[in-house]
């Protein structure tokens, strides 16, 4: 009885002290986040309103061609912007790790991109991209008459324009936490396979690269969450145009929430973005805790 | 449960200390004029209210449905501002069916508005047989604006219609200039559009368009041939549109890079920036075939209710203060619009506006802008069919028809 009188105060404490953080997260995140559902299954417009119409806003969200554009666009951005950033970020980072002299002043030149902000980032993409005064005006200038860049005017190519942009930004960001990863890896590890007369690529992708799964885990949840939340870029550089071909689902709720004053259909459009996320984290994090029960 | 006291308590506080400060005739105003010419003309109302014994309080919010947003936001959470900006239209048709705004009838019955202000854009403004809004100017969205010395160099005349303006594309783009200088936008690309169906279409296709919502109009052969008649606009675009702002497209024009732009009357505010004037360097006039009409938008300011005597007080002043002959032309003059009502004297305005003025006074020419016949979801709707047709070169026209028809049925 003794004993556990003190356990059970420094446990009332740890709650109290958790107390606000948990009600934040209980009211803000939890409550706001059943009431979208809630309005999702409402024939809400301008204003909430508690007329229950089912999944009917559902039915028109998913025969709606700008929902099914931004959901491809999403795939699309997210697999090329993922890989695309993982292999570049991993390849300055061995750049770099090759002592190269002012490496200080490289590795701030990589890493500079990723302190501006998306909408920033896409302005400067917009500009370089636009074939009237960017990269393809230069390239004519030139006396290349014939050289053409239109990607961002093109519906075909202009989510690739996204992804050059993404990349960009974020490829930095890659590069130091893959640096941190390599200054992680033991020397001794690279004077045996010196002894051995293993090739350094060899090196890097049978030893190296496996040894570095938390940098790689970490990259990759970071650049996932920016692509779910994929919005201003898409904003700043075409605002989803041409037409309707760069759009994105975070763009389409914002769009029909306000100038559009569709809220039903805009929270079923958050809804399902919120599904599909817990559809892929959900697994993942039950992975997690029985390996971690397991160890 | 004392949590709740002391935030009882406050908010009593807060009210004490409003109906302290409201004695002196306050009024806050949330609107979305921002730029130069827009906040030089807001004043235009400022000034008038503050000679009438208030006291203007200006809440200027960046952005139309940010700006509409915040107002709702706060009229809903029951601190509305004593009066609050709209488009002419069905923005604020919940607000109205959840009995959150005051109607405007005393003054307007007081004032005679009926008579004097467009049967259209009073209708814009009645809900259930009440003025629910001040309608506060006239934007014309279908301009068409060139550069007299463009049209010089290639020998042409003013065009009149759609038919007269092609050959005269032609000539601009063997030229070697930009014919039609075109910002690619969405909103744009509607506009552009609405500017085809009224000039090709005329008033009656318009009105069973998007009045009636009709699908049989939408399937017509009149429809056919304004889908036909602006894809094929699309030669006369440069490489850069996609995403240009339509101010940077009327920098064409006013250079002499570009021929032409078709855009609402706001445009004027760049050539008076740019130091040009109306019927001199640049030329205004609305095409049209079969009595065509002149799309007519605008701005509104709306009344949220209350039940403060000083706050009611402060808003039939302000209803007053908007309409007044004088400062209706001294107002419309800085925002590039046209006055509201139809007996004002328009003499001191420059060529186009004039040209509006004769046309808005004309029953035949009204034609109620898009915004005052569809519900913003169901405009945007229509916008994205509209700007897929555009950009997709490849789209049948019968497509384009089937996809607009079920845009108009969305909700």
């Amino acid at each position: 009885m003794l004993a556990l009188r003190p356990r059970l105060a420094s446990k009332l404490s740890a709650w109290l002290a958790l107390s606000p953080a948990t009600t934040i997260l209980v009211v803000v995140y939890v409550g706001c986040t059943a009431w979208t559902v809630w309005i999702s299954m409402t024939a809400s417009r301008m204003l909430p309103s508690s007329t229950f119409v089912g999944l009917r806003q559902y039915d028109a969200l998913f025969a709606n061609e700008r929902w099914q554009i931004s959901v491809s666009n999403l795939v699309v951005f997210g697999v090329l912007f993922m890989i695309a950033s993982l292999v570049l970020g991993f390849l300055l980072a061995v750049a770099i790790d090759q002592r190269v002299r002012a490496e200080n002043v490289l590795r701030s030149v990589f890493l500079y991109p990723f302190s501006m902000s998306f909408i920033v980032t896409g302005l400067v993409w917009q500009w370089l991209l636009n074939p009237t005064y960017g990269i393809q005006a230069v390239g004519r200038g030139f006396g290349f008459e014939t050289f053409r860049f239109d990607w961002i005017v093109r519906q075909e190519t202009v989510i690739y324009c996204l992804v050059i942009a993404g990349v960009w930004h974020a490829a930095g960001l890659v590069m130091a936490i893959m640096l941190a990863g390599l200054r992680g890896i033991d020397e001794d590890i690279w004077k045996a396979a010196r002894v051995d007369g293993l090739p350094p690529w060899r090196v890097y992708v049978s030893i190296v690269i496996p040894m570095m799964g938390a940098s790689f885990a970490t990259a990759a949840v970071l650049l996932a969450t920016s692509v779910v939340r994929l919005y201003d870029l898409s904003v700043a550089m075409t605002n989803g145009g041409p037409g309707i071909a760069s759009e994105v689902p975070a763009k389409f709720v914002m769009d029909h929430l306000f100038e559009r004053q569709n809220i039903g259909l805009a929270t079923a459009a958050a809804t399902s973005m919120l599904i599909t996320v817990a559809a892929v984290v959900a697994p993942w994090i039950y992975i997690q805790s029985r390996r971690r029960r397991a160890a | 449960m004392k949590h709740s006291a002391s935030v009882l308590a406050l908010a009593m506080g807060l009210g004490w200390s409003g109906m302290a400060v409201a004695q002196e005739m306050k009024a806050e105003v949330i609107h979305w004029w921002t730029s130069g010419g827009e906040s030089a003309a807001v004043k235009v109302f400022a000034d008038q209210f503050q000679k009438a014994g208030g006291t203007w309080v200006d809440t200027a919010i960046a952005g139309g449905a940010n700006a509409r947003t915040a107002a709702i936001n706060r009229t809903v959470g029951g601190t509305p501002p004593a009066m609050m900006q709209f488009n002419t239209g069905k923005q604020f048709d919940e607000l109205v069916e959840n009995g959150l705004l005051n109607d405007v009838e005393a003054v307007a019955a007081e004032q005679k508005w009926k008579d004097k202000i467009p049967p259209a854009i009073l209708a814009a403004t009645v809900r259930n047989g009440k003025m629910y809004a001040v309608p506060v100017n006239i934007h014309g969205q279908n301009w068409l604006f060139y550069n007299t010395d463009v049209l010089a160099k290639v020998g042409a005349q003013e065009p009149k219609s759609f038919d007269d303006l092609f050959p005269i594309l032609d000539k601009v783009k063997a030229a070697g200039l930009i014919p039609l200088a075109f910002s690619g936008q969405k909103t744009w690309e509607r506009n552009l559009f609405n500017a085809v169906m009224l000039g090709q279409g005329g008033a009656k296709l318009w009105l069973s368009v998007y009045g009636d919502k009709d699908p049989a109009a939408v399937k017509s052969a009149e429809f056919k041939n304004v889908a036909e008649t602006y894809a094929k606009l699309r030669n006369y675009v440069d490489a850069g549109a996609p995403g240009r702002n339509w101010n940077d497209a009327t920098a064409l024009v006013i250079q002499g890079k570009a021929g032409f732009q078709i855009m609402g009357d706001w445009a004027k505010g760049e050539f008076i920036a740019a130091g040009k004037t109306a019927g001199k360097e640049y030329g205004c006039v609305v095409l049209s075939k079969a009595g065509g009409g002149y799309a007519m938008g605008g701005d509104v300011f709306a009344f949220p209710k209350t039940k403060d005597a000083n706050t009611l007080k402060a808003q039939a002043v302000l209803e007053k203060v908007l309409l007044d002959p004088t400062t209706q032309i001294e107002f419309n003059n800085k925002k590039g619009s046209i006055p509201v009502r139809l007996d004002v004297d328009t003499s001191s305005m420059d060529v186009c506006a004039q040209k509006g003025a004769k046309m808005v006074a004309d029953k035949n020419q009204q034609a109620p802008a898009q915004e005052l016949l569809t519900p913003p979801a169901v405009t945007g709707a229509v916008e994205d069919v509209i700007s897929s047709f555009w950009n997709t070169p490849g789209q049948s026209v019968e497509t384009f028809q089937d996809k607009f028809a079920a845009a108009l049925k969305s909700i």
